[in-house]
C-alpha cells in the first residue's frame, strides 16, 4: 500500500522542518500524559518556560546549565562524527575536573591568571587521558567502546568519592567528608552575571566548528565516519586519527570538569558532572552533529533541566519528569530521521496484496 | 563460610543472568539493544508497583515482564520498522527507563513487599541435591526465581542450537540477505526476540526490586545492566555460557563487602566489578575468533531495497 522511497535529496529547510515538528509531536504526546496526572499541559509548559527564563536571575541560572551541555556535545560531537560512541562525557568531565583540582589545591601561591591557565591545562589533559583509554584499546583489541566508556564514568565516581573520604579529605571541616574549597585565585571571574565559562563555551564552539570544517584532522574524521575502508584506501592513519580524537574528545569534556569545578562547586565532588554527559549525548545527536546547532539545542535542554525543577515546586511533578520529557523528544526526533531519508509513496490498494 | 559466599554469589548473579540472556537474544537477530539498563530498571519499577498495588507475587512479575518488552518494543519500532540509528536509540531508552522508573518511584521510596510476596519468594530446598556438600546449598537452596534463570539458559540454549526456530534467528544474525532469500520473515522474528529480550530485562529487575532488596530506592539498577551486555560478549553470544558469566561476575560485586575487613577503602572495592568488566573485555577482544565473534550483522541495518 505505501512504498517506502530513498530521498534523493533534501533541503536542509526541510530536514529542519521534520525534525522541529517531531519535537511538536514529542510535547503533544507529553502533554497527554501530563494531563492522565490531572494537570493542564500548557499551564506546565509556559511555567517551565518562566522557571527557565522568567526574570534575568534564571535566564543565568539557566545558561549556567547550558555551558556545560554545550562544550561537552562538543567533545562527543568529535566522537561520534567517526561512529566512535564515546558515553563516557561524566568520567571524562570527572577526571578533568580531578586533575585542575589538583592544581588548584597544590599551587595555591601562582598569580590567578597562571593558576587559572594550568587548570584549564590540566583539566584538558585529564579528560583527555581518561579519553584515550577506551580508544586506545579500540584499536588495539577492537573492544566495544560504549561499555568501556560507561565502566570508566564509574570507576570516575567511585575514585574520587575515594579520594573525598580518604587522602583529599579536608582535615579542617571537623570530619565532615568534602575537598578542601579552592582559594579565591583558582575561582574563574564573572563577566556580565556569569562567569566566564560561557566564553570558554563560545571560543571552543568556533574553534572545533572551523578545525571540522576546514582542517585536515576534520577532514579525515568525516571520512572515517563515512566508511572505514574508504578512510583506509585514501591512506588516512585511522589509528591516529582516532587516538588523537579522543584525546581531544575528552579533553573538551574535561574542560567541563574544570569550569564546573572552578566556577560552579569551588572545589571537586562526585556530583560534580550532574549528568551532562548524557543529556550532551542526546544534545549532540538532535543537533546533528553540527556544532552550530549544539548551541540552542543545549540551551533548551537546559532550560527543561531547569523549568523541571521549577514545576516539581510549582506543581508537585517530579523533577524526573523532565527527564522523560527529554527522552520522549529524543524518540521522536530518533524516528524522524527516518522521514529525512525516506518518503512513503501511496501506492493505491491493490486487490489481493499481501503486506 | 564458602556456603554462605556461594548463596549470595548466586542471588547477585540471578539478575545479571537475565539480563544476559535477553541481550543474547536481541544479539543474535541482529540488533545491538544499548537499552538493557533502562529496560530492568522499567521492569523493576513496574514489579514492585504492581506488587505493592496487588499484593500478589505472579502479577508483579508479570507486570515486569509487561512493562520490560512494552520498553523494548519501543527500540524494536524504531530499529527495525524505521530503520533508526540502534546506539543512540538504545542509550535513549536508558535515559527514558532512568526518567520513568525514578519519575515513579517517586512515592514508593522507602515502601516495602508486602509479607506475602516476600514469603513466596522465600529460598526453598532441593531435595537431595541440596545436600551436596559445598555446593548444594549454594545452587539448590534458593528461591524460584533462580531456580527459573537457570532452566531458562538451558531452554534458551536448546532452542537457539537445537531448534528450526532458533537456527533461523542466527541466520538472520549472521546473514539477513540470506535468511530474507530462504523466506524467513525477518522483521517479524526480529520484534519477538527482542520482545522477550525486554521481557527478560525486566524480570531481572524485577529480581531486585521484588527479591533481592525488596525496598524501593531510586537506581536501584546501578549499571548491572551495562554488566549485562559486557558478559553477552564475555559469554560468546552462548547461553550457556553465561551461567558461568553472571556467576563470576555475581561474584565479584560481593566480594568487595567480603574484603571489607582487609582495611581498603569501601569506595575503591566498589569500582572493582566495572574495572574487571573492561579486562573481561579486553580478554575477550584479543581472543575472538570468527567462530565465537558477535553475529556477523549486529548493528547493521537490514534494507531488502538496499542490497
Amino acid at each position: 500500500m505505501f512504498r517506502m522511497v530513498k530521498r534523493v535529496h533534501i533541503s536542509k529547510r526541510k530536514s529542519m522542518m521534520i525534525r522541529l515538528s517531531s519535537i511538536f509531536f514529542a510535547l503533544l504526546l507529553s502533554s497527554f500524559f501530563i494531563g492522565l496526572m490531572g494537570h493542564e499541559p500548557l499551564k506546565v509548559y509556559s511555567s517551565m518556560l518562566k522557571g527557565a527564563f522568567g526574570s534575568k536571575y534564571r535566564m543565568i541560572e539557566t545558561l549556567k546549565i547550558a555551558i556545560p551541555i554545550i562544550i561537552t556535545s562538543i567533545g562527543i560531537m568529535i566522537a561520534f562524527k567517526m561512529k566512535f560512541w564515546n558515553i563516557g562525557g561524566e568520567g571524562q568531565i570527572l577526571m578533568g575536573a580531578l586533575f585542575a583540582t589538583y592544581v588548584a589545591l597544590n599551587f595555591e601561591y601562582l598569580p590567578k591568571a597562571i593558576l587559572l591557565s594550568a587548570m584549564f591545562i590540566a583539566g584538558f589533559i585529564g579528560g583527555g587521558l581518561w579519553g584515550l583509554i577506551p580508544a586506545f584499546l579500540k584499536v588495539k583489541f577492537d573492544t566495544n567502546e560504549t561499555i568501556i566508556t560507561l565502566m570508566l564514568n564509574y570507576i570516575a565516581i567511585k575514585f574520587i568519592t575515594y579520594l573525598q573520604y580518604g587522602p583529599w579529605k579536608d582535615p579542617s571541616a571537623m570530619g565532615f567528608p568534602k575537598i578542601k574549597a579552592f582559594s579565591q585565585g583558582a575561582v574563574l571571574p564573572k563577566v556580565f552575571g556569569l562567569h566566564m565559562g560561557w566564553i570558554i563555551a563560545i571560543i571552543i564552539v568556533i574553534i572545533i566548528s572551523i578545525l571540522m570544517k576546514y582542517s585536515k584532522w576534520g577532514y579525515n574524521i568525516a571520512i572515517i565516519g563515512e566508511s572505514k575502508d574508504t578512510a583506509r584506501y585514501s591512506g588516512i592513519n585511522i589509528k591516529r586519527t582516532v587516538l588523537f580524537s579522543l584525546f581531544v574528545s575528552g579533553g573538551i569534556c574535561g574542560i567541563v570538569g574544570f569550569i564546573e569545578a572552578s566556577a560552579v562547586n569551588q572545589t571537586l565532588t562526585p556530583l560534580l558532572s550532574s549528568g551532562y554527559g548524557f543529556t550532551a549525548i542526546i544534545t549532540t545527536w538532535l543537533s546533528g552533529l553540527l556544532p552550530s546547532i549544539i548551541i540552542p539545542v543545549s540551551i533548551l535542554f537546559a532550560a527543561m533541566v531547569k523549568g523541571g525543577s521549577f514545576i516539581q515546586t510549582a506543581f508537585q511533578i517530579p523533577s524526573s519528569a523532565a527527564n522523560v520529557l527529554q527522552s520522549m523528544i529524543l524518540f521522536f526526533v530518533i524516528g524522524s530521521e527516518f522521514f529525512i531519508k525516506y518518503h512513503l509513496k501511496y501506492m493505491g490498494i491493490k486487490k489481493g496484496e499481501n503486506l | 563460610m564458602i556456603t554462605s559466599f556461594l548463596v549470595s554469589v548466586v542471588i547477585s548473579a540471578t539478575p545479571l543472568l537475565f539480563a544476559t540472556l535477553g541481550e543474547i537474544l536481541t544479539e543474535k537477530s541482529g540488533h545491538l539493544n544499548l537499552g538493557v539498563e533502562g529496560m530492568m530498571l522499567i521492569g523493576a519499577v513496574a514489579g514492585f508497583a504492581t506488587g505493592i498495588l496487588t499484593n500478589d507475587p505472579i502479577l508483579a512479575i508479570v507486570g515486569a515482564i509487561i512493562a520490560g518488552s512494552a520498553s523494548a518494543l519501543i527500540y524494536a519500532f524504531l530499529t527495525i520498522t524505521l530503520r533508526a540509528n540502534q546506539v543512540v536509540s538504545g542509550l535513549a531508552l536508558t535515559m527514558f527507563g532512568t526518567g520513568i522508573s525514578s519519575y515513579l518511584g517517586t512515592n514508593l521510596v522507602g515502601l516495602k513487599m508486602p509479607e506475602r510476596i516476600i514469603n513466596f519468594y522465600k529460598p526453598f530446598e532441593i531435595p537431595i541435591l541440596s545436600k551436596i556438600p559445598v555446593i548444594g546449598q549454594g545452587f539448590f537452596h534458593q528461591d524460584i526465581f533462580v531456580y527459573f534463570g537457570y532452566i531458562s539458559a538451558v531452554i534458551i540454549g536448546i532452542y537457539l542450537y537445537q531448534t528450526r526456530l532458533g537456527l533461523n534467528l542466527t541466520a538472520i544474525g549472521e546473514n539477513p540477505a540470506a535468511a530474507d532469500n530462504a523466506g524467513i520473515n525477518i522483521s517479524k522474528y526480529k520484534y519477538i526476540h527482542i520482545l522477550i529480550g525486554g521481557a527478560l530485562c525486566g524480570l531481572g529487575g524485577a529480581y531486585l526490586s521484588v527479591v533481592q532488596v525488596p525496598v524501593w530506592q531510586d537506581n536501584i539498577v546501578s549499571g548491572r545492566g551495562w554488566i549485562a551486555i559486557a558478559l553477552v560478549i564475555f559469554a560468546k553470544w552462548n547461553p550457556f555460557k553465561a551461567i558461568y558469566a553472571a556467576l563470576i561476575f555475581g561474584g565479584l560485586s560481593i566480594v568487595g563487602f567480603r574484603l571489607q575487613h582487609l582495611n581498603i577503602s569501601q569506595n575503591l572495592l566498589d569500582a572493582l566489578p566495572y574495572l574487571f568488566t573492561i579486562i573481561v573485555l579486553v580478554i575477550s577482544s584479543i581472543g575472538e575468533g570468527k567462530k565465537n565473534g558477535p553475529p556477523a550483522g549486529l548493528s547493521i541495518p537490514y534494507f531488502r531495497e538496499e542490497r
